[in-house]
């Protein structure tokens, strides 16, 4: 799976290690989003056809089509089902969480 | 070195042209134009190669500033008045970004009633907005302090803006002889590195972003330590251009013989010209009075002055602005300075020159006179007030 | 090479963001980068998209990014420009993402001022028909008879009463040199016009229908559905202004039925038959001129 990861947390310092103004380096990441899921998307890979629909139309880009099979980085997924909804052949489902 | 006769407009836009900006951003508004139309010219005649941006308001013109400083640009706007008022949340979005910004404003009335002439409520209403804020007396020290407002801006541990302060009409209309500098020294006065907080292409950066409460007070903490900081600097940039060049200005403050002062007239801006005659004629007829120029308002020279003032018996505060419902801005950052510092003086605030008029030689006599007489008024006096009307007088 | 799921990169440039599940705006945002690459400069005004990506420390945005001032996204996006240039950088793109208040309401003056200038930039305007960022208020680009916090919808007005301003042709009136209407339910066109948006020697303008589910009130997976649907029922016109010349991308013959699209938002649940009406005579009365106007 190629997608960003949670990134080191910054090193602790003191206030004088703050960035000189209000700036960071660019792509940080310090929380998932995974806490705003109700519901997960499953992709059934046997009956995917890799058309890449969902992958195009994830507004969060949570679904990796570098690997063979496309893969959903469920750190970052936030269940919104755009991805089920787009697939013609329906093979994603919607799982409630605490469910599968 | 060359010697011209020039108008503190002209005089600006000649520095900047030896500051080499790579961006400046222009937008017309009287009486700064002469500054926006010289530096046009120089671009049109290849004599500066800066990209000069017809932006469509004084708040796009303070913004795209921001936008080629965040790129790490050397960046240059001027305003004044009604386009400075406009820009002020660009003012405070620049010094909290930590953009070395240098901006010249021409001192004029705000609006309303509509007003063209010189008077400071303009910047003097902006001092909490986190510019390093210059005031000039003559032309040469337009010409001088604009070079040095880079030396300051892009110092290491300042990485603010600075505003360059001329009155408007009396200063910025006003031709004087000047003294050109050279560029290579100046090149090496104020060599251009980019700047440490920039965008970067092969390094990505985000940047005037958002910091909540839980961060927010520390990098205010930070902006806080930097402009206090800026004070030294103001003076070491002052005293470096004066080995390099020959003429200096005292840095944050001048005092004009106020060692045995009995009583001290604070000043800001061109008004100081005016009131060195006065202060050199009451002199010669035996009476101990001083001048305390102060160059630079924000930060605010607190110990300096509080040094200078302190064995004085009255000290009177003269300048062209007043917070309705209260005093001048400089009188009350005056009264604060000494109270922090422990010197018990007495102090009077002059309010005078608003909406362009003219403060002259024998209003500042007045002024000693009421100083030294011990009887003057508290705690403010509108000097030259029109008690009566006479339309056609 | 045509844009498609395909050709696209894989790598994701706006990850890990806290838009709501479901949101046009980060999805437009996230193909408009995938599309202008990694040397982008994303300016990004105070809206939606700016909020949940530059909180210190979490920084989801992974090109070089600035928040401007709400009024300056083409002002601050010339400058960036302009220093760029000087400072020698070469194969950049300066984007700016603004909502449809930050381009229409409160950031007209700069995007007309950035036009004049020609400067080479490239201005999406995601829009979600709507204030958002603040809780749903009304803007130059809400349109007709929609409830917002404050146009809200009683017995004595239904919502918003004025139409949606003409965004995509004051642009154009201004001789941009591209401009174009586009919408994520359409999203290979989208594409093409990032594209050509992308390689345009000047200013551009995409004004990107970006559908949000929490200020329309409608379920979150509808997104490209409801964004396909305002095409369909052809109350969102995909259209072109390139070299000068008017071009609609979709003429269709007949119409999806108004009422389907509109029932289906909670911030249109309360209009009558004769809104209904409103809204038809005025689309139709849109097509009307865009037809006898754009298409030859």
């Amino acid at each position: 799976m190629n997608r960003p990861k949670l990134s080191q947390p910054l090193p602790a310092g003191t206030i004088e290690d703050l960035p000189m103004g209000p700036s960071a380096r660019a792509g940080h990441l310090i929380d998932v989003s995974s806490g705003m899921r109700t519901f997960r998307p499953v992709i059934d890979t046997e009956k995917c056809v890799n058309c890449l629909r969902c992958f195009l139309v994830c507004p969060d880009g949570a679904i990796d089509k570098s690997g063979e099979n496309l893969e959903i980085d469920y750190d970052y997924c936030k269940g919104c089902g755009v991805c089920q909804k787009s697939c013609k052949i329906g093979a994603i489902t919607m799982v409630k969480e605490g469910e599968a | 070195m060359e010697k011209l006769f020039v108008s503190g407009d002209e005089a600006v836009a000649l520095a900047v042209r030896q500051a080499k900006p790579h961006v400046i951003a222009a937008y017309p508004i009287t009486p700064q134009t002469i500054v926006v139309e010289r530096l046009a010219d120089y671009v049109e005649d290849g004599s500066l190669n800066s990209e000069y941006l017809y932006v469509e308001s004084e708040h796009s013109a303070m913004s795209a500033v921001i936008g080629s400083a965040a790129m790490g640009a050397r960046s240059f706007t001027a305003t004044s008045s009604q386009g400075l008022l406009y820009m002020v949340e660009g003012l405070h979005y620049a010094s909290g970004s930590r953009f070395p910004i240098v901006m010249m404003n021409a001192n004029r009335s705000l609006a309303a009633p509509w007003n063209i002439y010189g008077d400071q409520r303009d910047s003097l209403s902006q001092l909490e907005s986190g510019w390093i804020q210059l005031y000039v007396e003559n032309v040469q020290e337009a010409f001088d302090t604009t070079i040095q407002a880079y030396k300051i801006a892009e110092n290491a541990d300042v990485m603010l803006p600075v505003m360059v302060n001329l009155d408007g009409f009396v200063l910025t209309h006003t031709y004087e002889p000047l003294i050109m500098t050279d560029q290579e020294t100046v090149d090496k006065y104020i060599p251009f590195a980019r700047y440490s907080n920039a965008m970067n292409l092969d390094d990505p950066v985000n940047t005037c972003i958002t910091a909540g409460p839980t961060y927010n007070t520390e990098f205010r903490w930070q902006q806080q330590l930097a402009t206090l900081k800026a004070a030294e600097v103001v003076d070491s940039a002052d005293k470096e251009f004066g080995e390099l060049f020959g003429r200096s200005y005292g840095g944050m403050v001048e005092a004009y013989r106020c060692d045995d002062a009995e009583v001290i007239l604070v000043t800001i801006g061109s008004v100081t010209g005016t009131a060195r005659v006065v202060c050199d004629a009451y002199r010669e007829a035996g009476k101990k009075v001083g001048l305390l120029k102060l160059r630079c308002a924000r930060p605010f020279p607190t110990e300096k002055i509080a040094a200078i003032v302190k064995n004085a018996k009255a000290v009177g505060v003269l300048e062209r602005d007043i917070s309705f419902g209260f005093e001048g801005a400089v009188f009350s950052d005056l009264n604060s300075a000494l109270k922090q510092q422990n010197v018990n003086v007495p102090t009077y605030n002059y309010v005078g020159g608003l909406g362009g008029r003219s403060i002259s030689k024998e209003n500042i006599a007045e002024i000693f006179d009421a100083l030294l007489s011990g009887k003057a008024e508290k705690p403010l006096e509108f000097i030259n007030l029109r008690r009566d009307i006479n339309y056609g007088a | 090479m045509a844009l498609n799921a395909k050709t696209l990169p894989n790598e994701e440039l706006f990850y890990g963001h806290k838009a709501c599940g479901g949101c046009g705006g980060a999805l437009a945002i996230r193909l408009a980068l995938k599309v202008l690459g990694k040397r982008s400069i994303a300016v990004i005004p105070p809206n939606c998209m700016s909020t949940v990506a530059f909180i210190y420390p979490h920084m989801p945005l992974f090109v070089n990014g600035i928040i401007p001032p709400f009024a300056a996204t083409a002002a601050v996006m010339s400058g960036v420009l302009a220093g760029a240039r000087a400072l020698g950088e070469e194969d950049f793109h300066v984007v700016g993402f603004a909502g449809d208040g930050g381009t229409s309401d409160i950031g007209l003056q700069s995007l007309s001022g950035s036009i004049d200038r020609n400067d080479k930039q490239i201005f999406l305007c995601y829009d979600n028909e709507a204030y958002m960022n603040t809780g749903i208020q009304k803007s130059g680009l809400t349109p007709y008879g929609t409830k917002t916090t404050n146009s809200p919808a009683g017995k004595n007005i239904h919502g918003s009463t004025s139409p949606k301003k003409r965004i995509f042709e004051i642009v154009a009136a201004h001789g941009i040199p591209y401009a174009a209407t586009a919408n994520v339910g359409y999203p290979e066109d989208f594409l093409m016009k990032l594209e050509k948006a992308k390689n345009c020697d000047g200013p551009s303008f995409i004004h990107v229908m970006a559908p949000c589910p929490t200020g329309w009130q409608t379920p979150s997976d509808s997104l490209i559905d409801i964004g396909k649907e305002a095409v369909d029922c052809g109350l969102w016109y995909l259209a072109e202004y390139e070299n000068g010349e008017f071009k609609l991308n979709k003429n269709p013959k007949e119409f999806t039925p108004l009422k389907d699209y509109i029932r289906k938002q909670g911030r249109f649940s309360h209009l009558d038959e004769n809104d209904l009406k409103h809204i038809e005579e005025e689309r139709d009365a849109t097509w009307a001129r865009i037809r006898r106007d754009w298409v030859k």
